[in-house]
């Protein structure tokens, strides 16, 4: 903290102080806040709008911003399923007239996507503004955060092409999304006070009721599931996953390593592609398959022959990229050290291998 | 009594030095037979009085003194952060294969199958995280109080850990913890099926003496709002009635050290039996204001899907729930006979006052014994003697608490909730123990 900021937090507590009993009771803790703090913290936004910046996006601006910065993880049209769920699907013209997602009845609906959830506008705002995009959270302006959801809505069928979504007209398209009225809150999970007394819920009345029978509570037992054979090995060797002594050992379910997984000393292959995990990029890459992006295997075949392909790599790292393996691009990765991007093209040119 | 020196840790006594490595391991393994030809070999080379003593002398481990007793061991501060044996290092966190693609926004498990008590040690707490972890520099850290509030105010940490402290023992559970179960059983182990829950002693500041400092309007701000600092500044509205209880605080010690950074390092919000995500982790700002805030994590996920295609929104509280620990799914019983059955149990709306124990399939249940301590919103271990006869049965265990909730079965559960809702999966685990020992993760009515 400079000298400064110092001296000015003097001034404003000897302004201030003396009004509130808090501060008086545990002298010289904390200090107001400035304005500009506040401004600077305060980003959220509410269901009512309070909070909402002023400003508008068109869907046409919303395209190329989510080609740029969204596309290669949520997919061209919101519709991947690659790295996350997908965000729009799912919803039909009868659900923006109901304000309920007719999908959500169909429990063998495979996969609920966010426009499908997604009871108020604010909320997309809010975590499009404060998260995204994903390497770079908090890096757009409020102008490209309507534009990005002027393109989603638009996906969805809530908004036509040509729209320009401002501070304004959002409360309109709020009466329009999909699940606006999908929501409960009669449960007795909010543990604060029900709805009757200014809270939310029922006051925390369980929906279960259940007996503490000790006898005879039923005449058979039916068991309804089982893990599956196939399954058995799918978490690795079980063995390897207990304790070695004690009263039980853990199942033998695929051939023992002799090892654990504890601590142990890495190489430094072991090292780059837990970096590489690590660091997000083996959701998009992987080592000898395309996922979104090329495999490192791939570019390896690729840049093997070219004498810059180091700094030409550590280069698309950092800064990102579009064209050379097709028409989604990377987005720049700034939470990459330079010395990080080194160790991983170094790693991915000699052949990306696991140990 | 007989003695079966073919087991594991009882092998047969025998002249010192006269089995190889190799032929040590496959008498672990039972070879009998092996043994005894390799000891004739060698007892033909040894004196008679030898091979008398070698025949019933005792065990091994005992009669041929270890090197750590004959040898000087390392010295004080070998490792200056000590860390578990080397024998332990199958207890450690892991994914489920699948489950998610990011590692940045994804789950790892806490290792139930092989923790004693109630405490969950530090390292091996289960982690969530919602846009990857960071080990913030706590002189940089600052915590911010906004909305309805006389003063505006900022706290650094020098501030907050000046500040009058309480050390509680809590459960926190990810509200999504047995999540992968609801439709059918998908994971082998406790690890997998209820490792989302860990228990720590925390140390921090109650959230309401700051709210008091700052002159916070009780009458209007019945809703705060917490946030981390993290890229995904993640949010979660909190009842101002759990923080006017004194219950919720703002967190920087676990288990009488500092958070992990895993868990929110410097600085997190303890929220005593609600579910995880909101124990808001790198904690930068509360704020207090009139109405819930609808964030992305309350209004996208953790929501409960029901049968009517409604969602339940704001679901906070976790309710009772228990689970056997040991024996349990992917372990295999050595014999039959004693086995102390052994589990967890805990609620979110208080104490636990009891939990019951079938190994029948839940026709018949006998009462545990509960070790102390018993506390409030806290992880409770529960035991009970069983002698196993060496036949099929099903284990289950079902707590009740201190409001006279008592935990449900899938039958009762799926007949509210339908199979989809993904969070809030309270129901009664049961795991079934074949002829060989055998356990595996089953599901009954």
């Amino acid at each position: 903290m400079s000298r400064f900021s110092k001296t000015l937090i003097a001034l404003m507590v000897a302004g201030t102080a003396t009004t509130v009993l808090g501060f008086d009771r545990y002298e010289n803790v904390g200090r107001p806040a400035t304005p500009a703090e506040v401004a600077a913290w305060d980003i959220d936004i509410r269901p009512d709008l309070v909070g909402l910046p002023k400003g508008s996006g068109n869907v046409d601006d919303g395209i190329d911003l989510w080609e740029l910065h969204c596309s290669s993880c949520h997919g061209v049209f919101g519709e991947s399923n690659e790295v996350f769920t997908p965000l729009v699907g799912g919803t039909r013209a009868d659900d923006i007239e109901t304000g309920r997602v007719r999908a959500l009845i169909d429990q063998s609906f495979p996969q609920r996507t966010t426009m499908m959830k997604v009871p108020t506008i604010s909320t997309l705002f809010d975590y499009i503004r404060r998260a995204m995009p994903w390497t770079a959270p908090k890096s757009l302006s409020d102008d490209e955060v309507y534009a990005l959801l002027a393109y989603m809505l638009n996906l969805a069928d809530v908004i036509p092409a040509d729209f320009e979504l401002n501070d304004q007209n959002i409360r309109e398209v709020q009466e329009r999304l999909p699940n606006r009225n999908g929501m409960t809150t009669d449960h007795g999970m909010w543990p604060g006070a029900s709805a009757a007394e200014g809270g939310m819920g029922n006051g925390g009345v369980p929906d279960t009721q259940n007996v503490a029978c000790m006898e005879n509570c039923k005449t058979a037992v039916e068991i309804v599931s089982a893990l599956p054979d196939y399954a058995q090995d799918a978490h690795g060797n079980l063995a390897d996953q207990n304790r070695a002594v004690g009263p039980v050992r853990g199942v033998q379910t695929s051939e023992p390593t002799g090892q654990g997984e504890g601590p142990t000393e890495q190489s430094s292959n072991a090292q780059a592609l837990a970096l590489a995990a690590g660091k997000g990029c083996m959701a998009c890459h992987g080592v000898a398959n395309r996922i979104v992006g090329p495999g490192y295997n791939e570019i390896q075949a690729k840049y093997k022959d070219r004498a810059d392909a180091e700094q030409y790599l550590i280069g698309k790292v950092k800064s990102g990229g579009q064209g050379a393996w097709g028409s989604i691009p990377m987005p720049p990765q700034g939470h990459i050290t330079d010395e990080e991007a080194q160790a991983l093209v170094q790693w991915i040119m000699s052949g990306a291998k696991a140990q | 009594m007989a003695i079966d020196y073919a087991r594991p840790g009882r092998v047969r006594p025998a002249p010192e030095n006269f089995l190889s490595d190799e032929n040590i391991a496959a008498v672990t393994k039972g070879r009998r037979d092996f043994l005894r030809k390799a000891f004739v070999t060698a007892s033909a080379a040894m004196a008679v009085p030898a091979v008398a003593r070698a025949q019933s002398a005792g065990d091994p481990a005992i009669l041929n003194l270890p090197e750590w007793s004959t040898s000087l061991g390392l010295p004080v501060a070998t490792h200056p952060y000590g860390m578990p044996s080397q024998f332990e290092r199958g207890l450690v966190r892991r994914e489920s294969p699948g489950l998610t693609r990011v590692g940045g926004s994804s789950v790892s498990f806490t290792p139930l199958q092989g923790l004693f008590g109630i405490i969950t040690p530090s390292g091996l707490h289960f982690e969530r995280h919602h846009q990857g972890w960071h080990d913030i520099d706590p002189a940089r850290h600052r915590l911010m109080i906004n909305g309805l509030v006389k003063t505006e105010a900022v706290y650094t940490m020098d501030d907050i850990m000046r500040l009058p402290s309480v050390s509680r023992i809590h459960f926190i559970e990810c509200g999504a913890n047995t999540g992968m179960e609801w439709g059918n059983v998908a994971v082998p182990t406790v690890q997998y099926s209820h490792g989302m829950v860990s228990c720590s002693e925390f140390t921090g500041v109650p959230l309401k003496l700051i709210l008091d400092m700052c002159g916070a309007d009780y009458s209007k701000g019945r809703f705060v709002l917490a946030e981390g600092a993290d890229g995904s500044s993640m949010t979660r509205t909190i009842p101002m009635e759990l923080i006017e209880s004194g219950e919720v605080l703002v967190a920087y010690g676990m288990n009488g050290e500092m958070l992990r950074p895993e868990n929110g390092y410097p600085l997190r919000l303890v929220v005593p039996g609600v579910q995880g995500v909101s124990w808001v982790k790198w904690l930068r700002r509360i704020e207090v204001g009139d109405m819930p805030y609808g964030t992305k994590d309350e209004a996208v996920h953790y929501i409960d899907l029901m049968p009517d295609g409604l969602h339940r929104q704001y679901t906070s509280t976790q309710e009772v729930k228990s689970v056997i620990t040991t024996p349990s799914g992917g372990q295999i019983l050595l014999d039959k006979g004693f086995h102390n059955i052994s589990g967890i149990a805990w609620s979110g709306r208080g104490k636990i006052t009891r939990v019951d124990v079938s190994v029948d399939g839940g026709i018949n249940w006998m009462p545990t014994r509960l070790e102390d301590p018993v506390l409030s919103k806290a992880v409770t271990r529960f035991n009970v003697d069983w002698t196993w006869d060496g036949k099929p049965a099903i284990l289950q265990s079902r707590a009740v608490d201190e409001t006279g909730h008592v935990q449900p079965g899938y039958g009762q559960l799926r007949a509210v909730r339908g199979t989809s809702s993904i969070y809030h999966n309270n129901a009664i685990q049961s795991w079934r123990l074949a002829e060989s020992g055998e356990v595996s993760n089953v599901q009954v009515l």
